[in-house]
């Protein structure tokens, strides 16, 4: 029977050492390792979200990147194809300025030589007329030394008036 | 988890060799009764348990020597005023320790080695040998009758559990000491400390966080206490020599206490709900009044619940230890049947015995981890955050 009646001292002495070993572990043992493996815990799943995050931002980084680089490309095309147009457009205003500047020229030219040719003439005429005078004074000084023919000849420029 | 694995086998295979020390021992002692060994003497006194080799002692008649299989298994599960070490060629090697005790009829105040006692009676007290209380110190009443004295003595368990909890203390402050000295949030630790660790972290965050609930943090040092504290003393009772061989967690006292422990930890801190849920249950009622039945029923349930942390404990460390000591009897039961047959029980007792002792290890951290998980249970219970519909 004794062994499933307790007995008193036993009773005594295993409440105050399970009493005293609870008190000890309580306030400088079991709170100790928990509160520290709480605190890994924590800092760890901290660290996890927090490369979580970094790899999301990672993820974004590299898309962002390609983005940028899209954007470069596009850029650089456009600035190309811009570059390209404003170059022939450059090419089609010089072969138009050219074009001008040269009918303007030959224009030029062309009322230069117009004047030139006018003035040729006109000296030309003058000395013909100047020669034919020069002659017709030669041919009526001879033809005049008549005094019959000039008498003729007034008569009939008196008509002719 | 195969952490765990190579523990246990860390912890069976020094277990088992002890055993089978053990076991050795054992058959040194019954070839020594074949041979006719007559000892120790027959009017030693054979109450003076705690000696349980004494369990083998001459028959009457002849020098044959016998089985006290009462003797035999009682002795070495119960409580006792020395710690029977080992007995060679019939002398016994114990440590005597030291008896306290205030007597009830005026005989004052004592203090004395329980070595005293083997002689018989000593300033007035004894070993009692009547069937009541046997094993435990008594003084002569008035009229011839036992009186048991108050009895603080340190008996082998006490000694036990004083050696197991500064071994517990030393474990735990030592693994508390080590955080302290350490960056801990960025350093894990390895070795015995991150065997602590994990222990720690497994019954923190398998019983103690999933049954308590919310507030676990207030209850999580009493039930590491106790699961600690039931671990390592089912452990140490395991152990078949000394410091260890104590039957601790196997001993109802010890039970209560942790029962009580945890029967105040359920109700002191029990909130309105919980009280309500007793003494008003949500229930017709005619359960109620005029007859409070429902609420009998639950105030019941207040002790059976410790109660029956108690028994479960102390009733499944005491069998295992009756188990083994069981085995290893083989070898006893076998030893006047010649040597082949006792050979072959040894053998057949040796294996079984380390058998035993690996679902002994079991056990041991079984019921601790039980116990611990319905004290957490309880708790929770005691804490429901709502009226329930």
């Amino acid at each position: 029977m004794s062994l499933i009646t307790p007995d008193f001292g036993l009773f005594f002495w295993m409440t105050l050492i399970f009493g005293i070993v609870f008190l000890v572990l309580a306030k400088w043992g079991f709170p100790m390792i928990t509160d520290s493996v709480q605190k890994r815990a924590d800092r760890i799943n901290e660290s996890i979200a927090k490369a979580a995050e970094a790899e999301e931002r990672l993820k974004n980084l590299a898309s962002e990147q390609e983005a940028l680089v899209e954007k470069a490309r596009k850029e650089q095309a456009r600035i190309l194809k811009e570059a390209a147009d404003s170059r022939d457009a450059l090419l089609e205003q010089a072969k138009t300025q050219a074009k001008e500047d040269a009918s303007k020229i030959l224009e030029q030219a062309r009322t230069q030589i117009a004047a030139e040719k006018e003035s040729a003439l006109r000296d030309v005429r003058k000395e013909v007329a100047s020669v034919s005078v020069a002659v017709a004074e030669k041919v009526l000084r001879k033809e005049l030394e008549k005094d019959s023919d000039r008498d003729e000849l007034l008569g009939r420029l008196i008509d002719e008036i | 988890m195969r952490r765990l694995i190579i523990i246990w086998f860390l912890l069976v295979i020094p277990g088992s060799l002890a055993y089978i020390g053990e076991a050795a021992g054992v058959r040194r002692y019954s070839a020594a009764a074949e041979r006719g060994w007559t000892s120790p003497a027959p009017d030693r006194l054979p109450e003076n348990v705690g000696a349980p080799d004494e369990a083998i002692k001459p028959a009457e008649d002849d020098n044959e020597v016998e089985l006290d299989m009462d003797e035999y298994l009682y002795g070495h599960v119960r409580d006792s005023y020395e710690w029977h070490i080992m007995t060679v060629n019939g002398r016994h090697i114990s440590i005597p320790l030291p008896v306290i005790v205030i007597s009830k009829t005026g005989n004052g105040f004592h203090v004395f080695s329980s070595k005293h006692l083997e002689e018989g009676e000593y300033k007035g007290f004894r070993i009692s040998t009547s069937e009541e209380r046997p094993g435990r110190i008594v003084e002569t009443g008035p009229e011839g009758k036992e009186i048991r004295p108050w009895d603080f003595s340190i008996t082998k368990n006490v000694l036990g559990l004083m050696i197991n909890s500064a071994l517990l203390l030393f474990i735990v402050l030592g693994t508390a000491r080590w955080y302290r000295r350490h960056d801990a949030v960025n350093e894990a630790p390895s070795g015995g400390v991150g065997i602590m660790e994990m222990l720690v972290t497994m019954v923190e965050d398998d019983i103690i966080k999933d049954c308590v609930g919310e507030d676990y943090r207030r209850y999580s040092p009493y039930l590491l206490t106790a699961f600690f504290f039931i671990f390592l003393n089912n452990l140490m009772g395991i152990v078949p020599f000394f410091p260890g061989g104590a039957n601790i967690t196997g001993n109802i006292a010890v039970t209560l206490v942790l029962a009580l422990f945890t029967f105040f930890a359920i109700n002191l801190f029990g909130n309105k709900h919980y009280w309500k849920e007793i003494l008003w249950p949500e229930v017709p009622t005619w359960l109620k009044v005029p007859v409070p039945l429902m609420p009998a029923i639950e105030i019941i349930g207040l002790f059976t619940k410790p109660f029956s942390l108690m028994v479960r404990l102390f009733a499944n460390i005491l069998a295992g230890h009756l188990m083994i000591l069981g085995v290893v009897a083989m070898v006893f039961l076998t030893a006047k049947m010649g040597i082949a047959v006792n050979s072959g029980f040894t053998a057949v007792a040796v294996i079984l015995g380390v058998f035993m002792d690996c679902l002994e290890l079991l056990v041991a951290f079984l019921q601790a981890y039980v116990f611990t998980m319905l004290s957490a249970v309880f708790i929770g219970l005691s804490r429901p955050k709502h009226e329930t519909n």
